[in-house]
């Protein structure tokens, strides 16, 4: 397969200096014809930078190496001249106009035009051309805010291969997608492939990276680790892990034996509506019960309605509040808002750390006291003495790594940033805590001590409620899995009888099965 | 360098800005011949730019919280005005008419307040109206003719602190008073912090917070000596009094109150804020209600100074608070901005004015001058938060802190936009970030 004939990129000793930092040391990667070339590395090893490079983020003399494509040396000034060379790069945050319509983003730049002035019949008989060739079957004066996520990221493909694109980089490409467009996604990749689109793709998720590669390239610490060729669908995905983080994860899942007490939240009946869309209910007569001690998964595919019933529970944060009741302790508990919620004992942390979660303009230690700062409040005023110590506190025990907690949490890693804000809301002194994808975004390594916080706070006797959409996570550390479907709960298993097969079966069902197999 | 890191501490951006306002009054000092620094020029500086001041500080919050409040001067103009009526219309007592006139902007502000936290109009709109809204109605009830303010109200507007005690001091005693318990509370506070970093086992040398004490306890007391030396029965004026003794409350409160947090966190991201317990309605409601309520205190103060109010009182005055909160560091996006610090911004503002003035420089050019100054400052500060670098005052203090890389100070301070926070973050692989 090897042969250097056939090799349409070739970047050799790439090295690129940030001020006192050395984001990539001497990289060196092939990527031949027609393959789908996958980068794999932890955040922070430097794949995004290297693509940045690529695609002349970062233009030429702001590095050193060498860029060959298609046999010639490439000086990318700006993103404008490698897409004239047919190299396109989609990111990971979608960059469409939500306000305009699909045909103006597919040629927004490259405007379709006669005489000067655009011409739209012209552009929007293109638009569906393109739009068949992803496989996507919408109107395409339809404004990009009115589709999903998975169906944007299709119209960026669409956008790309107007561009006459050679080369593809996708970076993260299904982060945000479902099951069912993730899988839509690599096929449309599959394809593409077929039609001699050379792609390379950036991911943390393995099971993709096996399902479609050709090709595998680790990057740890801004060096190359390895590259080599695989059989796409038969990747040995812990021989990258290995890669990824330099040493042999055995279990991405730590042991643990939970030990749950009395039920200590129970929630009957919860019926929550849309806040935009009257008679639409996002929680349809949902009940639960989690118990002290005990670490409940909840399961559902993007969209089931888990993050809005989250938050209807936490003081109301979302929706229409329809009807069900709430019990802490055996009591029944209302809270109106989130700061009731919060005197409650309810905690939540949100599934987007960076939208809903942070302030990105706070220090560690003012993050890790907003939620309770009437804890810190002394004769009326803050005690920031006592602010500092408590930072402190937490940062030795989750180990935050920082050389103090007056830095900006900007300039922490997704793994830092998430134990902050879990720190935020320990310090709530909550009794349940609800963790929304609790490891979205953050790498192996990081996810292992995320786990271990969660399962330490469960073993402290809280109910903790973990919402994920990475199946072997909620396998690998719930003791209980509630599965919901369109906003109803649809069964309810325990994780030592459950597998992925099961799971996906109740999430994509309607159909209640709600008394089935709930353990004593 | 690294002494002088140890004499400033993590405050050094803050004792850099009155840095650059000391250097920019001793540069004019030095132009004009000396006229700057003279007793009656500051004594003119401070109560001709104190009601400016007051709205600095209430237009910090605003700005601070993603706002801002267009209609400052309107409502100043408005209340002075009334004040100026009851008292002299109506013959109330002129306290009387300073308190209806307080509650007059209570009652604006829990209106502005009402339209952008109950209605959800932007603070823009809402204060766009009500600065046309308060213009039209100063002129409507005056009937565009000037009333005489109550004479009571000159003490406040622009008057002195009494004479009193030994004349061996040859300077206003009240003055002397404010400088020396000006310079006690300073080296009281100073050593109560070293101790307490003593006791928590950090490194705080002695002599590193004399210097501080020498240093500051010099200015206060040149200024004390500057402020009380002038003609006999003047001092430090009054109207600046009362802006020192808001400075200290409002600086208390947005540094050390939760409501003063929750502004911040509203500003840097009202969803978050939301989510962690804020009542973001409740807090943008509080401070559109104190705006207005120190835009009134604003009116009144200069109602005392000029001694009669006009109907174009408070023209433009928005525009000049919103000046000083630039200069002194605040982002217009939201979640930053101090209170000392759009003062010192208002009061480079203030000097380059006075100085220009007694360069003979005329009001148009002065005009341009400051324009281009506002901009430059801001410019600066964008430009160098793009580049992922400290603000203007991050960058002075860079050098300082340039052989202590383990100084944590500036990447805390200038943690900057959030576009910043993205661009240099995990994804570009620096790996500060330590996973």
């Amino acid at each position: 397969m090897s042969n250097d004939g056939h090799i349409i990129l070739e970047m050799a000793n790439i090295t690129k200096v940030f001020p006192g930092v050395k984001a990539l040391d001497g990289v060196t990667m092939k990527v031949r014809r027609g393959d789908v070339h996958a980068i794999c590395g932890e955040n922070g090893a430097g794949k995004s930078t290297l693509m940045k490079v690529l695609s002349g983020v970062y233009p030429h003399g702001t590095y050193t190496g060498d860029i060959l494509f298609e046999g010639r040396t490439m000086n990318f000034n700006n993103i404008k001249s490698s897409e004239q060379e047919g190299i396109v790069i989609i990111h990971q945050e979608l960059a469409l106009i939500p306000e305009l319509s699909v045909t103006e983003n597919i040629f927004l730049g490259e405007e379709v035009t006669k005489g000067g002035l655009i011409d739209w019949g012209e552009a929007r008989s293109r638009a569906l051309e393109l739009l068949a060739r992803v496989g996507l079957d919408i109107n395409p004066d339809t404004a990009i805010k009115k589709l999903g996520v998975g169906q944007q990221q299709l119209v960026e493909i669409a956008k790309a291969l107007n561009k006459n694109v050679k080369l593809l980089i996708l970076d993260e490409p299904t982060a945000a997608l479902n099951e069912d467009d993730s899988a839509n996604l690599l096929d449309l990749m599959r394809g593409l492939q077929g039609k001699g689109i050379t792609q390379i793709m950036i991911s943390h998720k393995l099971n993709e990276i096996a399902a479609v590669s050709d090709a595998v390239t680790v990057i740890r610490d801004g060096r190359t680790v390895e590259t080599y060729d695989v059989v796409a669908g038969q990747v040995d995905e812990d021989r990258i892990i290995r890669a990824m983080v330099g040493r042999s994860i055995e279990n991405r899942y730590p042991d643990h034996e939970s030990n749950p007490g009395e039920v200590l939240f129970e929630v009957e009946n919860w019926t929550v509506e849309h806040p935009d869309l009257p008679g639409r209910l996002t929680s349809k007569s949902a009940s639960f019960t989690v118990r002290a001690g005990e670490i409940v998964g909840f399961a559902g595919l993007m969209g089931a309605g888990r993050t809005e019933l989250a938050r209807s529970l936490f003081g109301r944060s979302y929706g229409i509040h329809r009807g069900g009741r709430m019990m802490l302790e055996g009591r029944e508990i209302t809270p109106k808002n989130v700061s009731q919620a919060i005197d409650a004992g309810l905690a939540y942390v949100t599934e987007d750390r960076k939208v809903l979660g942070l302030n990105l303009l706070d220090t560690i230690k003012t993050t890790i006291t907003s939620a309770n700062l009437k804890n810190i409040v002394k004769r009326g005023l803050l005690d920031l003495e006592k602010e500092t110590e408590v930072a402190n506190g937490y940062r030795d025990d989750l180990r935050i790594k920082t050389p103090s907690v007056d830095v900006g949490v900007a300039t922490l890693s997704g793994g830092n940033q998430q134990k902050v804000v879990l720190a935020k809301w320990m310090y709530t002194q909550p009794k349940v805590l609800i963790l929304d994808e609790p490891t979205r975004g953050i790498d192996v390594g990081a996810k292992y001590e995320i786990y271990k916080l969660i399962q330490a706070l469960a073993d402290q006797g809280k109910a903790v409620i973990v919402i994920s959409s990475e199946l072997p996570e909620v396998l690998g550390i719930c003791d209980r899995i509630y599965t919901i479907c369109e906003g109803r709960i649809t069964g309810c298993l325990a994780a030592g009888e459950a597998d992925q097969e099961t799971l996906m079966r109740r999430m994509t069902t309607t159909v209640g099965q709600p008394n089935e197999a709930i353990p004593a | 360098m690294k002494a002088l890191k140890q004499i400033f501490g993590s405050n050094l951006q803050q004792y850099t800005m009155v840095l650059a306002l000391v250097a920019l009054a001793v540069v004019f000092h030095v132009i004009s011949g000396g006229r700057m620094l003279t007793p009656s020029n500051l004594q003119n500086l401070v109560s001709g730019n104190a009601y400016v001041l007051i709205l600095a500080i209430g237009m910090v919050m605003v700005i601070v919280i993603g706002q801002i409040d267009l209609s400052v001067g309107s409502v100043a103009g408005f209340t002075g005005m009334m004040v100026a009526l009851t008292a002299v219309d109506y013959n109330l007592h002129w306290l009387v008419a300073v308190g209806l006139g307080l509650l007059l902007g209570l009652a604006i502000g829990a209106w502005h307040g009402f339209w952008l936290s109950k209605v959800g109009i932007p603070g823009f709109i809402t204060t766009l109206a009500g600065m046309m809204i308060f213009r039209g109605l100063v002129i409507w009830v005056s009937k565009s003719i000037s009333v005489a303010a109550p004479s009571e109200l000159q003490f406040y507007g622009s008057g002195y602190l009494p004479e009193w005690g030994p004349a061996f001091t040859q300077m206003n005693n009240s003055t002397l008073l404010l400088g020396i318990l000006g310079c006690a509370f300073f080296i009281v506070s100073e050593l109560r912090r070293r101790s307490r970093l003593v006791r928590r086992g950090h490194e705080a040398p002695l002599w590193a917070s004399l210097v501080r004490i020498a240093l500051i306890v010099g200015v206060i007391g040149y200024l004390t000596y500057l402020f009380g030396t002038g003609r006999p029965g003047t001092s430090f004026p009054v109207p600046g009094v009362i802006l020192l003794v808001l400075v200290v409350i409002y600086h208390i409160i947005t540094e050390r109150t939760r409501f003063g947090r929750h502004i911040y966190a509203v500003g840097g991201n009202k969803a978050a804020a939301a989510l962690s317990g804020v009542n973001t309605q409740r807090t943008y409601f509080l401070v559109m209600l104190n705006m207005s309520f120190l835009a009134a205190l604003a009116g009144i103060l200069f109602l005392g100074r000029s001694t009669a109010a006009g109907p174009g009182d408070g023209t433009n005055w928005e525009l000049d608070a919103i000046a000083a909160v630039f200069i002194g560091g605040a982002a217009v996006s939201g979640g930053i901005g101090t209170v000392v610090g759009s003062v010192i911004g208002g009061l480079v503002m203030a000097v380059l004015n006075s100085g220009l003035m007694l360069m003979g420089v005329g009001a148009d050019k002065t005009q341009v001058i400051k324009g281009l100054v506002l901009l430059a400052a801001v410019a600066f500060d964008v430009y160098n938060k793009q580049q992922g670098r400290p603000s203007i005052i991050g960058r002075i203090t860079q050098n300082f802190g340039k052989k202590d890389p383990q100084s944590t100070d500036a990447p805390a301070v200038d943690a900057g936009p959030v576009v910043t926070a993205e661009d240099t973050m995990p994804n570009t692989g620096i790996p500060t970030s330590t996973n």
